[in-house]
């Protein structure tokens, strides 16, 4: 089986209220579909994470999550500040999450590690003042 | 029994066929075709939600009869504490207890006396398994059937400690036998519930095999029959209250958790707020928690569609009435031999998923996403689906077609009738009617007749 299934979404920036809508949609379709639970969770998590991520530094951006026999691909596509030194931002525990978003709870620096905890495959191409993509498998 | 039995039912003659039940199903459950409601009943989790948002009052709730009662030669019965929050200026439990004899119960077991030994038991068993936390309760049934069918990686979350009503039950049942000596099936238990998703638990619980519980009837039920028996007189009770502040805070939202003596605890009632938490404890955005409370009706069971008072005075009336109790009234050490845990694991029933394996549940969702980019995006709901998305899931399951929706309707007509016109300037610039233009003709008229009275209009 070769065919692909796509499905895309858009992320407004900074509005919170609506982060986590299109991980939330990608869950109930894949369940939907009868993918199996643990890899449901991992698409969840990652893509959720991926999610606030933009929301937090890029001012939003788009999803598209591809769908074949045997794997999830998850693409977050941001035209943000890009990450100066990726070494940096991958470890754990490092935010330059502001304050305010800091007091609500987000921007702990688990981010990035947790995307690629619970991706089989991830990759990042970012470049300074262009923006983001990153591409992460989860493997069916 | 059938494992999607469920105890919310529509009542047909009162049905308009109006769709603001369809808007309300958390599980996207109802649907209407030929001017009538119907409900799926692998969706439905008898959450209650369509009860009361039904203006026409066609969505009932299902529960048995107190005539029943003369089936058995001793009934015992088992209040829920919600029931003494639906009195005014009650100020002791044994005016309720004494009146359901008065009645003509034999005997009564409190829920609430019941619910102290659970809560007992959940501290021990959390303490024991910490690693394993957060728990999920499993004291609504509601609670159980949604994670049931969709939140599988939950199910392992779930307390496998049997509810408060179940070893109510259990307890009542053995000291029924002892006292009387009469066999188990002359001995009638009724829990006096206020939901109906306790009727499907009693009829079909997960978790054991089968249910202590004979009967349940409604609180609105017996509450204006309770009345007449209350009395104001406190010298001529008998004393049979055990419980304390922890059973009877039971009835409310954060009740089952304030039991368990933890800080680390999260309480969300109302189904669409638990459905949210639901999703959220999936996704693991919750850290150092032990113990989750969650329950369908707002404000806990207090809530109930099956209860007569208000939610929140309900609450209210709750906290005066207990306030001065002691802690806790009933103890483990105090009943032995009861059985707390449950028999079986819950086994996860995905009833959403589009096809029978992943290949056919892959196309599907392709042809799913691609109808639903195709249909016009108002979840106007004259379909008799919630949703545009949810009538391409039913069209793509065979159970619906696109000349459901009103719009793709009125274009199917436009486009019939554009060949019609399209087929009589050809006879008239013609002069004849050929054989195959008749055949057209009628054709198009056909199908014409036939969509419009799939539409019954």
């Amino acid at each position: 089986m070769s065919e692909c299934l796509t499905f895309e979404y858009q992320v407004p920036g900074d509005d919170f209220t609506r982060a986590g809508e299109a991980s939330s949609s990608v869950k109930n379709k894949l369940k939907m579909m009868g993918v199996d639970s643990g890899a449901i969770r991992r698409v969840a998590i990652a893509m959720y994470e991926g999610e606030i991520n933009m929301v937090i530094h890029a001012g939003g951006g788009a999803i598209k999550v591809m769908v074949t026999d045997d794997n999830i691909r998850i693409i977050l596509a941001d035209t943000g500040p890009g990450i100066p030194d990726v070494e940096k931002a991958m470890q754990l525990g490092y935010s330059t999450a502001p304050e305010e978003v800091r007091s609500l709870g987000f921007g702990a620096g688990m981010g990035l590690p947790n995307m690629k905890k619970y991706s089989d495959n991830m990759q990042i191409d970012t470049e300074v003042g262009v923006g983001t993509t990153v591409t992460m498998d989860i493997h069916l | 029994m059938d494992k999607f039995i469920h105890s919310v039912k529509l009542d047909k003659d009162a049905c308009t066929g109006c769709i603001n039940c369809i808007k309300y199903c958390p599980t996207q459950a109802i649907r209407v075709h030929g001017g009538k409601a119907s409900i799926k009943p692998q969706f439905c989790v008898d959450c209650g939600r369509c009860i009361r948002y039904c203006p026409h009052h066609a969505k009932i709730a299902e529960s048995d009869s107190l005539d029943e009662m003369h089936d058995y030669k001793y009934t015992v019965a088992l209040p829920a504490p919600s029931l003494y929050a639906q009195f005014n200026n009650l100020t002791n439990v044994d005016i309720v207890l004494n009146a359901l004899l008065s009645m003509g119960f034999d005997d009564v077991f409190e829920v609430s006396a019941a619910a102290e030994l659970v809560s007992e038991m959940t501290r021990s068993y959390i303490e024991e398994h910490r690693d394993e936390a957060p728990f999920i309760s499993s004291a609504c049934p509601t609670i159980v059937r949604i994670i049931r069918v969709r939140f599988p990686t939950l199910i392992p979350r779930l307390l496998p400690i049997r509810p408060p009503v179940e070893i109510a039950a259990q307890i009542a049942r053995k000291l029924a036998m002892e006292r009387t000596g009469l066999p188990s099936s002359d001995i009638g238990i009724f829990f006096i519930s206020p939901c109906p998703s306790k009727v499907t638990y009693a009829k079909a619980p997960l978790g054991i095999e089968k249910s202590q519980i004979d009967k349940v009837v409604a609180i609105k039920d017996v509450y204006p029959i309770l009345l007449s028996h209350m009395t104001q007189d406190e010298s001529e009770l008998r004393p049979l209250s055990t419980s304390g502040r922890i059973g009877i805070g039971w009835s409310n939202s954060g009740g089952e958790a304030a039991g368990l003596i933890t800080d680390n605890y999260l309480a969300a009632d109302g189904i669409m707020n638990v459905l949210r938490v639901l999703s959220d404890l999936e996704d693991e955005k919750f850290h150092g928690l032990l113990f989750v409370e969650l329950n369908a009706c707002n404000g806990g069971c207090v809530g109930g569609p099956l209860t007569v008072e208000n939610p929140y005075v309900a609450t209210a009336k709750t906290k005066r009435l207990h306030r001065y109790l002691p802690v806790s009234g009933t103890h483990m050490e105090a009943c032995p031999d009861v059985d707390y845990l449950w028999e079986d694991y819950v086994e996860y029933e995905p009833v959403f998923r589009l096809g029978s394996n992943f290949r056919e549940s892959f196309e599907m969702m392709g042809m799913v996403e691609d109808l639903t980019e195709q249909l016009p995006g108002l979840d106007c709901g004259s379909c008799g689906a919630p949703t545009c998305r949810a009538l391409a899931e039913d069209i793509v399951r065979g159970e619906a077609s696109r000349n459901d929706c009103i719009y793709e309707f009125i274009e199917y007509i436009q486009s019939l009738s554009g060949d019609l016109s399209y087929l009589t300037t050809e006879m008239e610039a013609a002069g004849h009617i050929s054989p195959v233009d008749l055949q057209n003709l009628q054709h198009s008229i056909g199908k014409l007749a036939l969509e419009l009275r799939r539409k019954d209009v």
